[in-house]
């Protein structure tokens, strides 16, 4: 439950769901919920998480924000920038490699005009710097959309799966 | 903890050890060397830099000093080929990312990374790839930063957690892109932020304000002691051609441990402000002019005999800061009261002096600064606690967060970084009827000068039963009477009833006193009813209110600035504007001084000066003078012997100051002060006007004139709000 009185800008589903997180760990534990936390706040926020959704966060658990920022910035699945509302990940180890990854990597590229790590203008599509192995080897080469597998990825599957994005 | 002792070997040599101690420890106890960098003896251990690698017999990989719990039998070789070629990889390791900036680097030459790397470290690199640069910070006006150097061994991060008790710093990103960063853009500014400079093993983060103006190894290491506040923590002035350059702390486990605050870092720059006086001044038909020496003394002299008129105690009186040296409380004191008077006063902040008669000897902690961290309950009256002595919020937050029951009745919120039992929270006229509602609380009857306040004492609440009720049921417990609390118009009554729940509830009183100096003020007879040593005076001079409510003739300045030490500013602005002759002793030419005062004689500051400061645990501190005087100025026992020799005060031909504080000491230096002495007095308990709580709480960096004229701390934070704003309360739990 939130520390102070202060108002929070978190919505409710979030409050909600951060503390069935709470709850689940020993009283005077609720840093653990922060990768919960921020996992809600970014589903809600379209993707990536601001300072100021960090500070609320930080004053929700009653941790110093600095420490909300250190989680933050360390897991990748975190995205402390703005970016597109869509996550593409495309899988670049082994054996997607070998099956052709980087042919699919620059599909992608030059189907969006932007490169890995970038997102479209308008806001769309966020292409994610690298994943790596996303335990999908048998269906290589592979993609997560969100949070979607897709496998077996030829050009066609791609401009389908990218079209049907909203 | 398991206190079962243990038998190890180090490279042979058997040692003994608690069981569950860390290696590190252990080994530094017997002085055996082992390379580290995250490791340091006052913060939690991380085990994150790995340069502390050993081999320990039987264990085949080598393993951290700092974070192996040492067992029976343990064999450990800290110089082994194994474990020198561990500790030789952390080291290459290290380096890879380490820019080879030394040259320009103000830690060179002081650096554990060079050092280290001297020791461990390979001739060649055989990196040849590019090598990582970091986005430096702004963490404000005293740390300087250049993050490419940091060896992320997180002591800066941990001493926040830790210590300051607020996390600023934090370790963003990870691997290669790891940076230690405040992640927005803010300053680091709690009042201890300097340590971080300190603990720093590299130098990623340095001081600011010292940057590139000298080398380490250029310097003298002289020992000192801040005068800022009552602690009188132990420091180095590190000092080039007679130019204190920057302060450091000195280790000393009784009252500082290994840290300082910003403030006693920092005040230095005061030393060199601009409107230093060089040469003394003397007022001549309204114009000022540059006087030597002898003739400015001889003004002085003459001056002061004029005002005295031959009725001294009518006529003269002397304001002594109460950061002035023992020596100079004492020789002044002397010189008043060898004239005829004993309107000689230091409690410049006091407002209200009814209980006088009563005050203990000096106002003392009660205790020892050391052994505040195990007290198990405190009840902290009218403080600013971490403003007003920095390093004793913070061994009160060690107790806090050891589990004691710290309470605060205040006149505002302020926020403290440690759990706290309760906040109690009123207006400045309410204060005392608050203690009384506690001392009712603890079942004691109210003394009769407060009896006024029994029917509205009667009614006591619940936070008031607990703070009573855990005070009561501490074995270590302490009252605690802070400098808000001391400059309250009513700080009679206060500390008489202060001291009466102390008694009632079987804990110690304390005080927070003004200044370095107050208790060696205070033995030096720097009061007006009491002499050297305490000495009862059977005709009391003024006091510092009586001096500013009656005006008088002549005055004379030690270390003050009227305006801006004193409780009524615009009074002892008026006293001095009104006086006929004013006689200044001062570092400074400014202010009223350099408006009403007729003659000026320049002195040095605390680190131009030999003497002594006693502090709030009654400690006798002696130093000698760290840095050159700036232009014509001279310590300021020297002026004064000068001057009583000219007046013709007897047995006044001291050679050193040692002197002088010996012939003190053997009045004063083995009496001991009891603070309950208070719990005699009787004091008025008439209804007072509101003083706001603002005018009660001098910031932190206005305490005294040279900390005022101290730039970098007037550019933090705290140095631009001339004026606290309220801060919220943070954790209540
Ligand atoms: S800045 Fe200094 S103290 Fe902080 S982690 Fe880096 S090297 Fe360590
Ligand atoms: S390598 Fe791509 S999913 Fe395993
Ligand atoms: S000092 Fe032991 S790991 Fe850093």
């Amino acid at each position: 439950m939130p520390s102070g009185t202060e108002q929070t800008i978190l919505s409710d589903q979030v409050q909600a769901e951060i503390d069935r997180w709470i709850a689940k760990f020993p009283q005077g534990r609720q840093r653990s919920a922060v990768l919960a936390a921020l996992h809600a706040v970014q589903h809600e926020h379209g993707g990536f998480v601001t300072p100021e959704l960090m500070d609320a966060v930080a004053n929700y658990l009653d941790l110093p924000a600095v420490q909300v920022y250190e989680i933050a910035t360390f897991y990748t699945m975190i995205e402390t920038r703005p970016v597109g509302r869509h996550s593409i990940s495309v899988c670049t180890n082994i054996s997607c490699m070998l099956r052709g990854s980087d042919e699919i990597v620059s599909h992608i590229e030059s189907k969006l005009g932007i490169e890995l790590g970038e997102s479209t203008p308008d806001g769309k599509i966020y292409l994610k710097r690298e994943e790596e192995c996303l335990a999908a080897c048998c269906g290589a080469p592979m993609m997560m959309v969100d949070h979607a597998y897709h496998e077996d990825l030829t050009p066609a599957k791609v401009d389908a799966i990218l079209d049907a994005l909203e | 903890m398991d206190q079962k002792t243990v038998k190890i070997e180090v490279n042979g040599v058997e040692l003994q050890a608690q069981a569950g101690q860390m290696l590190m420890e252990v080994t530094d106890a017997a002085d055996i060397y082992i390379p580290r960098f995250c490791y340091h003896e006052k913060l939690s251990i991380a085990a994150n830099c790995r340069m502390c690698l050993v081999e320990v017999e039987d264990v085949h990989k080598p393993l951290p000093a700092c974070a192996t719990p040492v067992t029976d039998g343990m064999k450990v070789f800290t110089k082994s080929p194994a474990a020198i070629s561990a500790q030789r990889a952390t080291m290459e390791f290290l380096l890879i990312n380490h820019p080879l900036d030394c040259p320009i680097c103000d830690q060179g030459g002081e650096c554990e990374l060079q050092d280290l790397a001297m020791g461990y470290g390979r001739d060649i690199s055989r990196y040849a790839e590019k090598k990582r640069s970091v986005q430096d910070q702004d963490l404000g006006p005293l740390v300087s930063t250049d993050m490419t150097r940091c060896i992320h061994c997180t002591r800066c991060v941990r001493f926040g957690q830790e210590i300051a008790g607020i996390q600023e710093l934090g370790t963003m990103g990870r691997g290669e892109f790891m940076e230690i960063s405040t992640y927005v853009k803010n300053s680091v500014d709690h009042e201890l932020s300097g340590n971080i400079i300190d603990i720093c093993p590299v130098g990623a983060l340095n001081n600011k304000p010292y940057r590139y103006s000298a080398r380490a190894w250029e310097m003298e290491q002289r020992a000192t002691v801040a005068p800022h506040d009552c602690l009188g923590s132990s420091i180095y002035a590190h000092v080039l051609r007679g130019r204190v350059k920057r302060v450091v702390p000195r280790q000393n486990e009784q009252i500082n441990e290994t840290w300082i605050s910003d403030r006693d870092r920092f005040s230095y720059e005061g030393i060199y402000s601009d409107d230093r006086l060089m040469q003394p001044m003397i007022r001549d038909g309204g114009e000022w002019r540059t006087s030597s020496w002898e003739a400015a003394l001889e003004a002085a002299a003459a001056g002061l005999l004029e005002a005295a008129g031959g009725d001294a105690a009518t006529h003269i009186g002397a304001w002594i800061s109460p950061s002035a040296t023992t020596e100079e409380a004492y020789l002044t004191a002397r010189l008043m009261r060898h004239l005829g008077s004993n309107n000689v006063d230091h409690r410049l902040r006091t407002r209200d002096f009814s209980g006088q008669e009563y005050d203990p000897l000096f106002p003392s902690l009660g205790m020892d600064i050391a052994e505040v961290p195990s007290l198990e309950a405190a009840l902290i009256v009218g403080s600013n606690l971490r403003k007003e002595v920095p390093l004793l919020a913070h061994r009160v937050r060690q107790a806090a967060v050891a589990g004691a029951s710290i309470n605060f009745l205040n006149l505002a919120i302020y926020e403290y970084l440690f759990p706290i039992a309760e906040y109690m929270v009123g207006s400045s006229a309410d204060l005392p009827l608050q203690l009384a509602r506690l001392l009712v609380a603890a079942g004691a009857e109210l003394p009769k000068s407060a009896r006024l306040l029994a029917s509205a004492a009667a009614s006591v609440d619940e936070d008031q039963q607990r703070t009573v009720a855990s005070l009561a049921k501490a074995d270590s417990g302490l009252v605690l009477l802070g400098q808000m609390a001391r400059r309250h118009p009513q700080f009679g009554l206060i500390q008489l009833l202060a001291s009466r729940l102390a008694a009632a509830t079987g804990v110690r009183l304390g005080h927070l006193t003004e200044g370095g100096n107050s208790a060696g003020a205070c033995l030096a007879g720097a009061l007006p009813h009491r002499g050297a040593g305490g000495a009862r005076l059977n005709d009391p001079g003024q006091t510092i209110a009586d001096m500013i409510a009656t005006p008088l003739r002549g005055l004379m300045m030690v270390g003050t600035e009227p305006e801006r030490d004193c409780a009524d500013a615009a009074g002892a602005v008026a006293a001095v504007e009104s006086a006929e002759f004013v006689l200044a002793l001062s570092p400074y030419f400014a202010g009223s001084l350099a408006q009403h005062a007729d003659v000026v004689l320049p002195t040095g500051t605390f680190a131009e000066t030999s003497g002594t400061l006693v502090n709030v645990e009654g400690r006798w501190q002696s130093f000698a003078a760290v840095a050159a005087p700036l232009g014509e100025a001279r310590p300021a026992w020297k002026v004064l012997r000068v001057l009583g020799n000219l007046l013709e005060l007897a047995d006044c031909h001291y050679l050193t100051s040692e002197a002088i504080r010996d012939e003190l000491a053997s009045a004063a230096g083995q009496l001991e002060s009891d603070n309950l002495l208070s719990a005699k007095a009787s004091a008025r308990a008439d209804s007072q006007a509101e003083t706001p709580a603002e005018d009660l709480d001098i910031p932190m960096y206005q305490v005294d004139a040279v900390v005022r004229r101290a730039r970098s701390l007037q550019l933090t934070r705290d140095g631009r709000q001339a004026r606290h704003g309220v801060t919220g309360r943070r954790e209540t739990a």
